[in-house]
């Protein structure tokens, strides 16, 4: 069963309708005994990071998730702040993330170069370039795949091969990562129309 | 690369989208969870939707049809409207509505717009400042409430106050050119582009489509708010919603 970890951050209720729309079942997990039989699992998460491990370390499933994820290989995809904080840390706090995906969560800097001025947070559309070869998330994807982002920090990873895709703002960021079965996508796929739907499905089955 | 935002601009009003003019004049227009679901199948790249009654007539913000309307939203919601609270802001982005707008609020206790930032994050706060140009002069004051209270304050000096507050976007709405369609009030918006790094977005006047292109040519990254040139058709204004393909954002975007 597809499960959408509710720790109180993040647009559950959209996860959960995008998947109704394509006749997928989910469950929506507020404790540890909603995981009994979580066979792949959405990490959403809006805000800022310190919040965001605060209140997922209070949930009382983190340890659960940790197992399903580190022993079980149950596959997870984190979103936004929830990709943020698979990380060992951030820039943005003084927690401890969960370090899942070495890394560390950066800020973006202002450009620059005066000439363009890039405001923060990076906020709207932009394109989302996945690496080669092709990660399963972004499987049947015309030419161009691009989805809403809003955030100002970006995570920087220790090894290259965990980015899936690339974004520029500025400077070129991940705006998906992949270690194993862990995956994260900076961006909102459950607010970017047909493209997160793509994805979501993409995930959904993998 | 990052594409400006094309946001439609929904007016609430008793549970009815109204379209003004000059922030009068309010006329129905239809229903706020139809023109979530037009916006949806039109691929539109954010939704803002604003209660234009609920400071002034001390309402709260109406967290269940916030719900259904975020619920059914596939692209990001900002909403605006009576929120006063670091509480209904927690409501508000909890039932799944990506930011929450301050006005008057933020204006009469700006603290709030710290607090609200630090627990919801700055990029899910924007601060709407409503502007109007001053009787015999070149100054703009913003106003409160609907147009009915004049704060007599900057919005240069305001816009930039907020930004460095934690507000994460900045949202132009000119009074005198609401509803209009003759174009966006240029000069005054670069004024207040020039000081800001958070984005801003522009609201009131836009007519057409070499409008929208204009307002990206000289800003760039912005979000453009439209309201009336989405919503209306026509020399009689016929009531049609409409939103550019993304080839023809594509098309708006071509020499950026």
């Amino acid at each position: 069963m597809l499960t959408i970890i509710d720790y109180g951050l993040g647009n559950i209720q959209s996860f959960q309708n995008l998947y109704k729309r394509f006749n997928i079942e989910t469950k929506i997990a507020k404790s540890e005994i909603d995981l009994n039989n979580a066979t792949k699992l959405i990490l959403p998460g809006v805000g800022a990071f310190d919040h965001a491990m605060d209140l997922f370390n209070s949930s009382g499933m983190k340890e659960r998730v940790e197992s399903l994820v580190l022993q079980n290989q149950t596959p997870i995809l984190g979103v936004c702040v929830g990709m943020q904080i698979l990380a060992n840390s951030s820039e943005e706090g003084t927690k401890t993330g969960l370090g899942w995906i070495p890394g560390i969560v950066k800020k973006f800097l202002p450009s620059s170069n005066p000439q363009q001025k890039l405001p923060l947070p990076h906020m709207g559309w932009n394109d989302v370039i996945p690496s080669i070869p092709k990660n399963p998330l972004f499987q049947n994807f015309e030419n161009d795949s691009r989805f809403y982002f809003l955030h100002s920090y970006f995570f920087a990873s220790a090894v290259s091969e965990h980015s899936s895709a690339t974004s520029e703002y500025g400077i070129k960021f991940s705006s998906a990562i992949q270690k194993d079965n862990i995956y994260g996508v900076q961006f909102h796929p459950e607010k970017s129309h047909h493209y997160g739907e793509q994805l979501l499905k993409n995930f959904a089955i993998l | 690369m990052l594409r400006p935002r094309i946001i439609p601009c929904l007016l609430l009003q008793n549970e009815g989208l109204v379209k003004t003019q000059k922030f009068s004049d309010p006329k129905y227009v239809g229903d706020p969870l139809n023109a979530v679901k037009i916006f949806n199948e039109k691929e539109a790249d954010e939704l803002m939707v604003i209660d234009i009654d609920a400071t002034r007539l001390h309402k709260n913000p109406n967290i269940p049809l916030l719900k259904q309307l975020s619920v059914e939203s596939r692209m990001p919601l900002c909403y605006g409207g009576g929120i006063k609270t670091v509480e209904q802001a927690n409501q508000i982005i909890s039932v799944g509505i990506e930011k929450v707008a301050l006005s008057s609020k933020a204006i009469e206790s700006p603290k709030v717009v710290s607090q609200i930032a630090k627990e919801i994050g700055s990029q899910s706060i924007a601060v709407v400042l409503d502007i109007k140009k001053k009787s015999f002069s070149s100054k703009y004051e913003v106003w409160t409430h609907n147009n009915t209270q004049n704060t007599k304050l900057d919005p240069i000096e305001l816009s930039r106050k907020f930004q460095d507050l934690g507000a994460g976007e900045i949202i132009i709405n000119s009074i005198d050119n609401d509803g209009m369609m003759t174009g966006l009030d240029i000069p005054i918006l670069e004024k207040v582009y020039s000081q800001l790094t958070v984005p801003m977005t522009v609201m009131g006047g836009i007519g057409s489509y070499q409008d929208i292109k204009s307002a990206i040519q000289k800003f760039r990254y912005i979000g453009i708010g439209v309201g009336s040139f989405f919503v209306f058709k026509g020399r009689y204004r016929a009531v049609l919603i409409n939103y550019p393909s993304i080839k023809e954002r594509d098309e708006l975007y071509v020499n950026y």
